[in-house]
This record gives structure tokens, C-alpha cells and sequence, in this order.
């Protein structure tokens, strides 16, 4: 009996199945990634607690009205402005009376203790304000805290807030935290 | 010398397809990597906010989107002009997020649930009233980690 010879697998159309499965994951699938802003929310307050009393020197407070209009502190301001403001609110650097007191915490990365500032900055908007307007004002009060978190890694560790080590990154967000407080919502008028 | 010149040998011989099939599962294994699968489509015009200092949003699958906008020109009719909330596939109202979050919840396994994220996608015209009413209510319904969607953009 001669040698049967068996025949190969026709592997012609698996090219076009696969075709099919890729066009079929191009369609349902999407490859770009969210961006954006993280925040935390406050937990509600119990209806029969005060609120903490916080000193005036260590709370600043930005309105945006309904015409999407700034107010630092009661005095009228510009959205450029506010990046720098808020830093040197933050980051008190002459230890100024005006500015928010410190508070002397011991972070074990650094080996030492830091003065963590005490400021709280409060954004107040009105129900009128528009989403764009908030959303800047986030990007720039971020942009003031990711700016001297950097400033800091590269003190302390010689690198970039981005490329330190996680642990070092915690002990980072510990002496410099976000520190925005928002209302309750209320309408703080400007119709 | 025939045996040269003969008609066979200047035929062309076809293409092999043979790893036509490896290329195209290589390919498709690329994509499969490094997309995520679509989410329900929106009813609602969302056109969100630039923002210089964004992040990436990381653990896709414990993030829940709440969609904030004005209804697309075909919906209109049926949901109006003003802008409305999209929760997964369907328009609801600020009072049926409470509901929604505790069952977005389930839908997780119970160690993943502190980590669930609700992303708010909202359109740049949108009122803060809105918002901060479906803030209240995520407060209400214990969903304090959120994220403001906004697009990269250099500084105007």
C-alpha cells in the first residue's frame, strides 16, 4: 500500500475572517482615552453641626458670578492672574501676617518637618456661572498646586513631581494638598 | 536549448498568501490591545471644556459617565431643548441618580467599589446650577470621587 498523503488546510479565507474580526473590533472600539480633572467630593455635613470656623487669614475665597465674572476675595480679578495668586496664597512664602499660618509636620520622605500651609481656598459659584468658566477655574487652581508640587519634588528629590517614586509622590500630596473647599451651592447673585 | 525558452518558464508565479492571515491577527490583536470598547452613543451634544493641567482617567472599567448637554437635533422632539442628563443609554432626571449610582454599585464586585469614579461629561454652555445639583446628589449617594472630562489644550 502506498504512502496516503494527506491534504493541507485550505488557510486561504483565514485572512479574510480575521479581516472581518478586525474590522469588527475597529467599529465597536475606541482608542481615546478620557481626559480631565479629578476632584473629591466633601462628604455631607450632619444638618446639626456648625461648619469649622477657619480663620479669615487662612481662607481664600474666588466667586464666579453668573456672567462668569472673578472676584478674589472681594476684589475683582482675571483668570490669568489666578494661577499665581492662588500660589502665593498657598505658598506663603515671606511668612507674611496676611497670608495662611503653617503647621509643622513631620513627613518621614523628607526626614524632617515641613510647614504645611493651613490655607483653604473656597470657590463659591453661582447657579448661573457657566460650566466652561469652572471648569478654567479648576485648571488654574490646579495648575497652582501641580506647579508647587513640582517645585518641591525637585527640592527635596532632584527630580520632577512625574517621575519620583510613588512613595515619594505621597509624601509630596501630604505637604502640599489640595486644598479647595466648595460651598454649598447658593446663588451669590450678579443676574 | 528549448528546454529555456519554453512558454512555462516565464509565467509568474503567484503572490503566497500563506501569512497574509498572521498579518492581519497581528493586527487585530494590536487594536484589541489598545482600544477599549465603545460606550452606549450619546443622545445629547457634548462638546466639554480645554483645560491645560488634565490627566488620564485610569481604571476604565470602575468609571460610570454621566452625560450632561443639550439633546442631539433628532431627539429634540422628544426630550427638548434644554439641556438634559444621559446615564448610560437613557435621558433621566437629576432625582434618578441616587438610584443609578447604588445600581452602577452592584454591577461592581464589592472590593472594587470604593474606587468607582463617576466621570462628569459635560457640555462648556452648560449651567453650574445643573452641575452642582448633580453634585449634591452623588454627595447624597456617596459617590465622592469624581472627574471633570475636559480636552488637553495649550493655555489661551
Amino acid at each position: 500500500m502506498g504512502k496516503r498523503k494527506t491534504p493541507g488546510l485550505n488557510t486561504s479565507s483565514m485572512a479574510d475572517i480575521s479581516f472581518l474580526l478586525l474590522t469588527f473590533f475597529l467599529l465597536t472600539s475606541s482608542i481615546n482615552t478620557d481626559q480631565g480633572i479629578a476632584r473629591r467630593l466633601p462628604p455631607l455635613l450632619p444638618p446639626n453641626e456648625d461648619k469649622p470656623e477657619v480663620r479669615e487669614r487662612n481662607i481664600f475665597i474666588v466667586k464666579i458670578n453668573s456672567k462668569d465674572r472673578l472676584l478674589f476675595n472681594g476684589e475683582i480679578g482675571d483668570v490669568r492672574n489666578l494661577k499665581d495668586r492662588a500660589k502665593e496664597f498657598l505658598g506663603n512664602p515671606q511668612n507674611k501676617e496676611t497670608l495662611p499660618e503653617k503647621e509643622d509636620v513631620y513627613i518621614e520622605e523628607f526626614h524632617a518637618t515641613y510647614p504645611v500651609s493651613r490655607g483653604i481656598i473656597s470657590l463659591q459659584n453661582d447657579r448661573g456661572t457657566s460650566y466652561d468658566m469652572y471648569i478654567q477655574v479648576q485648571n488654574e487652581l490646579t495648575a497652582a498646586i501641580n506647579e508647587m508640587r513640582n517645585e518641591l519634588a525637585k527640592e527635596k528629590f532632584g527630580k520632577g513631581y512625574a517621575d519620583i517614586k510613588n512613595k515619594q509622590r505621597d509624601a509630596i500630596d501630604k505637604a502640599i494638598p489640595i486644598a479647595i473647599s466648595e460651598a454649598e451651592p447658593k446663588n451669590v447673585g450678579g443676574n | 536549448m528549448a528546454r529555456f525558452t519554453g512558454k512555462k518558464a516565464k509565467e509568474t508565479p503567484g503572490l503566497n498568501m500563506g501569512s497574509m492571515s498572521d498579518i492581519i491577527f497581528m493586527l487585530l490583536f494590536f487594536f484589541m490591545v489598545i482600544t477599549t470598547m465603545r460606550e452606549s452613543s450619546l443622545y445629547v451634544k457634548i462638546q466639554v471644556p480645554q483645560g491645560t493641567e488634565t490627566s488620564k482617567l485610569e481604571k476604565k472599567s470602575l468609571v460610570s459617565y454621566v452625560n450632561i448637554g443639550v439633546p442631539m437635533d433628532q431627539f429634540q422632539s422628544k426630550y427638548g431643548k434644554e439641556p438634559r442628563i444621559q446615564l448610560n443609554d437613557m435621558i433621566a432626571d437629576v432625582s434618578d441618580i441616587a438610584q443609578w449610582v447604588e445600581m452602577e454599585r452592584t454591577d461592581r464586585s464589592p472590593a472594587d467599589r470604593p474606587y468607582i469614579t463617576t466621570a462628569i461629561k459635560a457640555d462648556m454652555a452648560v449651567k453650574m446650577g445643573l452641575v452642582s445639583d448633580i453634585k449634591q446628589e452623588l454627595r447624597q449617594a456617596g459617590a465622592f470621587r469624581i472627574f471633570y472630562n475636559a480636552r488637553k489644550g495649550e493655555r489661551k
